[in-house]
């Protein structure tokens, strides 16, 4: 009330206009994603859990293990010539809070976002995960966080399930 | 014996249908049976339906993982709360802990003896049917109340209170937007007052009188937008916050019961009970209380809670007032046409309803807890 004056109002309109909401959201499709059935895709790039780390490309740099905030990245490298080998990389999934300041940090690309996001253990040793267990495979593909080029090779987005495969 | 005769003497023995077989008693026995099976049955169906509707125009699905369409929720819901520890507090008063279930329980499942379910099918076509159900329907607070005091816990006698103050401002509203209805029927009997409206279900002539009626009604069986005496965001869970397990179950029970009671009770005396073409009575009457029940749905999603004093304005400056207005024009009508009111009287009703809605929504500017003041000038 601006004013004192007396106003024509609060005779029910706002009550006529919210049962009339109410009602057109009856006939409305629910939002509900049942997700064990249904699954939403998730975000091309997504943070997901679980490093994907490429040996090949490894150097044993260690700035990853540097930039982890946690220290959930352990390396253990050995001099071979002039450069290093990687004898152990093993990364403690447990501690990890999927910040990517190791896939940000690693100059040869050799470490990438896990695209997966299902990823519970039954024993907290399997948390451990290190050298061939952290290969990219089609059980854990590399999310495109950092490459975008990656990122656009991977299906959009969605964030409602498909009309047509509801009840 | 005397009793035995007193009491068959008492609930009009006359009124049975005069081909029902077997004397007094078995229609007592097979009627009681029958309103046990047909509260509680509806009522879990009055939980499903309530769960899905409200989750559907919340955009969301509701329980649909037990049972085809989640139709077996309530079953399971009713089997957990079996199973659930009984938890009385140490400092709470046993004996009416124990005994305010069952006195909310009982009068809900009592008012259904008046109701016809079809033509003469009722337990006791009482001459004073629509007294009886006012009075029998607001025993059920003094459930409450044994509750919230019995529980010796803050919440619940704040709940208890809040009903109390409910129950006092809304009875008025009530039975006088019932009064309309006893006029243009001439009877108190729920008979009688089906019977009246052969061809015009009286919500036609008392579109008034409907809206309060089920606007105090909602507010007596503390029905949102009006069940703040639950306000969980204030108080917990109110009355039943020390309730747990059977006892809990019962005042859910009741809570829906109550729903069942009004719906049941506006079909009949507004939207003529079993009455409808083609299809057999019990049906309509069913219909038009599933109809009924869907609409307070609809209205609980709708609307927010209403504050305290919300509640007790609402009820002494809205609903009071145009409770006069509606008896008070009604009996003129009556006056007028003393024998039966001819149809072009639902237009007159009609165009005094609208437009005394907003007349007083204008009168009702002040309160709502809001201090307005006007400007100086």
């Amino acid at each position: 009330m601006d004013g004192g004056e007396l106003k024509f109002q609060r005779y029910g309109r706002g009550i006529v206009q919210g049962m009339a909401v109410t009602i057109r959201y009856l006939f409305r499709h629910p939002v509900t994603t049942q997700y064990p059935e249904q699954r939403l895709t998730t975000s091309r790039r997504l943070r997901g859990n679980e490093l994907v780390w490429t040996e090949a490309r490894c150097t044993g740099c260690s700035t990853c293990a540097k930039a982890c905030p946690q220290g959930a990245i352990l390396i253990v490298t050995a001099p071979a010539g002039d450069k290093l080998s990687v004898e152990k990389y093993e990364v403690d999934t447990g501690y990890c809070i999927q910040c990517g300041l190791c896939v940000e940090a690693c100059p040869y690309e050799a470490i990438r976002m896990g695209y997966s996001y299902e990823r519970a253990k039954y024993r907290r040793g399997e948390l451990v995960q290190r050298d061939d267990m952290l290969a990219a495979s089609e059980a854990r593909p590399a999310s495109g966080y950092m490459y975008p080029d990656e990122a656009a090779k991977l299906p959009a987005q969605t964030l409602l399930v498909d009309r047509d495969d509801k009840d | 014996m005397t009793t035995l005769a007193l009491s068959s003497a008492a609930l009009n023995p006359a009124a049975l249908a005069s081909d029902w077989p077997g004397n007094f008693w078995l229609h007592w026995a097979v009627f009681s049976v029958l309103i046990l099976a047909f509260v509680l049955g509806v009522v879990i169906i009055f939980v499903w339906l309530e769960r899905r509707f409200m989750a559907r125009m919340q955009a969301r699905i509701g329980p649909n993982r037990t049972g085809p369409f989640g139709l077996l929720q309530s079953l399971a819901d009713a089997l957990k709360l079996m199973l659930k520890e009984d938890i009385v507090p140490d400092s709470a008063d046993h004996a009416l802990h124990w005994l305010a279930p069952i006195i909310a329980l009982v009068p809900v499942l009592s008012v259904f003896v008046v109701i016809p379910f079809a033509d003469g099918a009722a337990l006791a076509d009482l001459n004073i049917g629509i007294l009886y159900v006012i009075a029998i329907g607001s025993v059920a607070s003094m459930g409450i109340i044994t509750a919230g005091w019995a529980s010796n816990n803050k919440y619940s006698l704040l709940g208890a209170m809040r009903d109390i103050a409910a129950i006092v401002s809304y009875e008025i509203p009530l039975a006088m937007a019932v009064l309309g209805v006893v006029i243009i029927a001439g009877s108190l009997s729920l008979s009688a007052i089906v019977d009246a409206q052969s061809s015009v279900p009286l919500i036609f002539f008392q579109p008034l009188g409907f809206l309060l009626f089920f606007i105090a009604a909602c507010a007596e069986i503390n029905r949102s937008p009006f069940d703040l005496l639950e306000a969980d965001s204030e108080l917990t869970a109110g009355f039943h916050t020390e309730y747990s397990g059977m006892k809990f179950a019962l005042f859910f029970l009741a809570e829906y019961g109550e729903s069942l009671v009004v719906s049941a009770v506006v079909a009949t005396i507004f939207l003529g009970g079993w009455r409808g073409p083609v299809l057999p009575p019990w049906l309509w009457f069913l219909g038009k209380v599933f109809a009924v029940f869907l609409f307070m749905v609809w209205v609980r999603t709708t609307m927010p809670r209403v504050r305290i004093d919300q509640l007790m304005a609402l009820a002494w400056k809205f609903l009071f007032p145009l409770a006069l207005i509606n008896l008070l024009v009604t009996a003129i009508e009556v006056l007028i046409w003393p024998n039966g009111l001819p149809w072009p009287v639902i237009f007159l009703n009609i165009a005094i309803f609208l437009a005394v809605i907003p007349i007083f929504s204008r009168l009702f500017k002040l309160g709502w807890g809001r201090v307005e003041v006007p400007a100086l000038r």
